[in-house]
């Protein structure tokens, strides 16, 4: 069995399991819907200011939604302790954080496609100028949110206060990532393209991803094993 | 491997949680098809022992080979089934479905048959497509011990095997433990259940606050009187 099968079998895994439970899927649409709900009673739909912050507003919702995402990432194979046994099976400890970051990277893509247009009726905004653009800078930046989400949620699947613990361990160290989906969103909501100007920020996702996947990857070992 | 290669061979290992040593100097010697009971009072160090085999802990300091490599090499994972305290089994996926995805984990080139096999051998082909959740306790320990043993394991890992199983589960662990030796797995098991440990080990090893006190065959003793062992060797 290669990496990328094992990958796939943990990550059906996990996204079975939510289907079946749903714990966190439900929590974590809940949750982003209400905050868009909330925040648009506090905002004048028809100002411009709204598309200014649009990105803003839409990151942070993914994030803190997220947070419920990756939270039950790891807890879920406390019960019965069946992190044991996936930690004992041959499959690398690699491939069975891939296989869980590519759950959570489909668990949270799912949210921010619930998320989106209700984003857009709420706040009365064209937020499909530029969809494979904005699906593109979407997949970079909830890559990024998930696989330090993933990280860190193995860090503290063991501590007792592991749901304050982790947004509190993850967002700054989201910040590069978070900062650069927040301008392109908005870019690309106000404007429709990406100005020469702000290319950097679609670099600085490329890179983040590719820098924090390879050092999660290199140190997951360590951190399930210790 | 060579062939005279021990199973199992530990020397020097110490493993501390903080400043406390859980296990003090450990060694130890496992020969291929022999089953070891692993004896100790709560607390003496035979679980983290287990886990340190198993490679789910890392000790600090000495050497441990399984067949002659590292346990955390994936060959040697591949070779190795653990039974632990947790059942290792996911409450919101079906019987069949855990022993397919462990079947998968462990590179079985005949997933689905394999856990179709591992249900009937376990008196659970007509419960194959219900979800763990809805088990009772004995169901998923004989779930338990078919994922344990799906993958044909030449090292098994054994802790506390028998506690709380009813009678017809022993019979079953018992039998699929003897078809584990007559075929040439290694056992290492910790239990406190000692008469129905005795009638399958070769060997005992007996642990008294994380040092090892006494490695050897099981002393013909024992068959008589169990607690032969613990009295002998000073625990009373």
């Amino acid at each position: 069995m290669n990496f990328v099968s094992q990958t796939l079998t943990v990550a059906g895994k996990d996204i079975r399991s939510e289907i079946r439970t749903k714990e966190s899927l439900n929590a974590a649409i809940s949750f982003a819907i209400v905050i868009l709900v909330i925040f648009s009673f506090a905002v004048d739909p028809s100002a411009e200011q709204i598309k200014e912050m649009s990105g803003g507003l839409l990151w942070i919702v993914f994030a803190f939604a997220g947070a419920l995402i990756l939270n039950r990432s790891f807890a879920r194979e406390l019960g019965n302790d069946c992190l044991d046994a996936l930690i004992c099976s041959p499959v690398p400890s690699a491939a069975l954080f891939t296989g869980k970051a590519a759950a959570n990277f489909v668990l949270l893509m799912v949210v921010e496609a619930v998320s989106l247009p209700i984003f857009g009726v709420l706040y009365n905004m064209q937020w499909m100028r530029d969809p494979a653009t904005l699906a593109a800078v979407c997949m970079l930046a909830t890559w990024g949110i998930t696989i330090i989400g993933t990280v860190f949620s193995a860090l503290t699947v063991n501590l007792r206060l592991r749901e304050l613990m982790l947004p509190v361990l993850i967002y700054p160290m989201m910040i590069p990532a978070l900062m650069a989906a927040m301008r392109l969103t908005t870019v690309l909501i106000s404007e429709g393209t990406i100005p020469a100007d702000d290319i950097i920020w679609l670099r600085l996702l490329v890179g983040f991803d590719i820098i924090f996947t390879a050092l999660s990857v290199m140190l997951i070992d360590t951190v399930l094993i210790g | 491997m060579s062939a005279a290669a021990p199973a199992v061979q530990i020397s020097d290992l110490w493993k501390y949680y903080g400043d406390y040593p859980a296990l003090k100097s450990i060694g130890l010697s496992i020969h291929a098809g022999s089953c070891l009971s692993l004896l100790g009072r709560n607390g003496a160090g035979k679980t983290t022992l287990l886990r340190i085999l198993a490679g789910l802990l890392r000790p600090q300091r000495g050497d441990l080979r399984i067949f002659g490599h590292d346990p955390r090499d994936g060959a040697t994972r591949a070779r190795i089934g653990i039974l632990g305290h947790g059942i290792g089994v996911y409450e919101e996926l079906s019987a069949l479905e855990n022993l397919k995805l462990f079947a998968n984990l462990y590179g079985l080139p005949n997933a689905a048959e394999s856990a179709k096999d591992w249900l009937k051998r376990t008196y659970l082909d007509n419960v194959s497509d219900s979800l763990v959740r809805e088990f009772s306790r004995g169901m998923r320990q004989r779930l338990a011990v078919a994922r344990a043993f799906i993958h044909g394991p030449d090292l098994l890992l054994l802790d506390e095997p028998f506690t709380s199983l009813d009678d017809r589960a022993i019979a079953l662990l018992q039998s699929l433990l003897q078809g584990a030796l007559n075929r040439g797995a290694t056992i290492v098991m910790s239990t406190h259940q000692l008469r129905e440990a005795m009638e399958l080990s070769t060997d005992v090893a007996l642990l008294n606050r994380g040092k090892l006190v006494f490695q050897g065959p099981r002393p013909v003793e024992m068959l008589q009187d169990p607690t032969w062992l613990y009295r002998t060797y000073g625990e009373g």
